[in-house]
């Protein structure tokens, strides 16, 4: 009788408060039979790794469209360190530039996503990230 | 998996207890073994049902009193506050959107407090069915005060009144009218109704149906409105304190959540109706029909889960086409099915 679904953080960091793409990516992971917890805008990454712990996600997926990603980011995932949360996958969407998204992935990002990205990709590859770990 | 080590949970370790939640939620074979070393710790915290419709501002008014509770003046030292924040789950993808934690904002970096969203997973009472699970893993982490916070409930979903001790119902203005106020259901189970968003037009014509409402119900007709209860609905009276103790008069509370406005007298009103349980024996009362019905409920669920490994599927299936066929209605059916499981 085990029921184990795969839950999703989905943040917004920063100060831009164009929550549009977030909140379709949380809508479409949804759909996707997962369990999306969407916290909102302008969060701190204090409270991003805080949320993400208390809500035991399997993956955190972070929107940003201010340009602040390569600070954001990497503060992000050593929260996330900090407080034990080693095993989440993160995500990043939004605006980012092409040459920054390597550096990006070599700090730890599993993906980045930019705009036109199928919602069902997103979805797919999330799914097959958890899985992967859990196997 | 990594193994979860109780001891870590009741010394406070936040990321122990996360874990834990989610082997309950899931029902891990993991689960059993921490619930069964935690349950001995169980029993202190107060456990606090926020409840009413869609859009009354339930998260808002949880996070004030969140809020409120961990910056008391008191000398007293403030209590640790859980939050379960329930939100349905889809139907027909099995996925939810946890959307309470937009409005409790306020609440991040204060250790004190640990809040969870829970989606309901199919469950219809308004509460998940490992709601009460997560209770017990909270109040053996240390947690003095967990409120729980029910999905948009309409008028049936009275599942909190069983689980919590006190239960507050959120009304706001403009959602109904007198005879609303006295329709069975949700409006029988609330300890403290709050009228919140009552700075809108219409708060006092909602305050005051609500007040009459209950003046009809417990004011010289109380005999009869407990008989007439009885009659009509499933819910035992001893789950609901006033029925059988008239000492507790239910307070109608107007809020202003969006700006904290009563917020302290709710806080002083949960914290009587604690006190009134406790001095009048009902608080013993209540932990034992919350565990009697936790313990019939998992009954039910293993009874299903036997007959379901039992069944033989070509047998079902014949007997459903003859069901389909009309043949034989589904309580024969029943029949059929239960006398070849007998054996």
């Amino acid at each position: 009788m085990i029921d184990r679904r795969i839950r999703v953080l989905i943040a917004k960091p920063g100060l831009d408060g164009h929550d549009r793409g977030a909140k379709v990516i949380a809508r479409a992971l949804r759909d996707a039979g997962m369990e999306v917890i969407y916290t909102g805008l302008r969060q701190t990454p204090e409270m991003i790794a805080e949320a993400a712990l208390q809500e035991d996600v399997d993956v955190v997926g972070l929107s940003i469209l201010s340009g602040a990603h390569n600070v954001l980011v990497p503060t992000i995932l050593e929260k996330l360190h900090e407080c034990g949360m080693n095993d989440v996958k993160v995500f990043v969407g939004g605006i980012i530039p092409k040459e920054d998204i390597s550096p990006l992935l070599d700090k730890g990002v599993y993906a980045v996503y930019g705009p036109g990205t199928d919602t069902q990709t997103v979805s797919e590859e999330i799914t097959r990230a958890v899985s992967l770990q859990n196997d | 998996m990594p193994q979860i080590d109780p001891i870590a949970i009741r010394q406070g370790d936040r990321l122990a207890l996360s874990r834990a939640l989610t082997a309950v939620e899931n029902n891990t074979p993991q689960s059993r073994v921490i619930q069964s070393a935690l349950f001995p710790y169980t029993g202190h915290a107060h456990l606090v049902g926020i409840t009413g419709a869609t859009g009354t501002g339930k998260s808002t008014l949880v996070n004030q009193l969140a809020k409120a509770l961990r910056h008391s003046d008191s000398n007293m030292e403030a209590p640790k506050v859980a939050i379960i924040a329930v939100d349905p789950t889809s139907p027909f993808t099995g996925g939810a959107l946890l959307g309470d934690r937009i409005r409790m904002q306020d609440l991040a970096g204060d250790k004190g407090i640990f809040i969870r969203s829970m989606a309901s997973r199919g469950a219809l009472g308004g509460l998940a069915h490992q709601t009460a699970a997560f209770v017990t893993l909270l109040d053996a982490a240390g947690y003095d005060l967990i409120l729980i916070e029910t999905v948009g409930a309409g008028q049936t979903e009275v599942d909190i009144s069983r689980l919590s001790h006190t239960v507050v119902l959120v009304e706001a203005p403009g959602l109904g009218d007198d005879i609303q106020a006295i329709k069975a259901g949700i409006m029988e189970i609330a300890d403290i109704l709050v009228v919140n968003k009552a700075d809108l037009p219409g708060a006092a014509i909602t305050t005051r149906a609500l007040q009459s409402m209950l003046d009809m119900a417990y004011g010289r007709n109380q005999n009869i409105a407990i008989k007439h209860m009885r009659q009509t609905t499933n819910i035992e009276p001893t789950n609901s304190p006033k029925q059988q103790n008239t000492n507790w008069e239910i307070p109608v509370l107007q809020v202003t959540a969006t700006e904290g406005k009563g917020i302290d007298a709710l806080i002083t009103n949960i914290m009587r109706h604690k006190h009134y349980l406790m001095e009048s024996g009902l608080w013993q009362r209540k932990e034992s029909d919350r565990l009697r019905r936790e313990l019939e409920e998992l009954i039910q669920i293993r009874l299903v889960h036997q007959w379901q490994q039992h069944l033989d599927k070509d047998q079902f299936d014949a007997v459903f086409e003859e069901v389909i066929q009309r043949k034989h209605p589904p309580l024969e059916a029943v029949e059929f099915l239960f006398e070849s499981f007998k054996d």
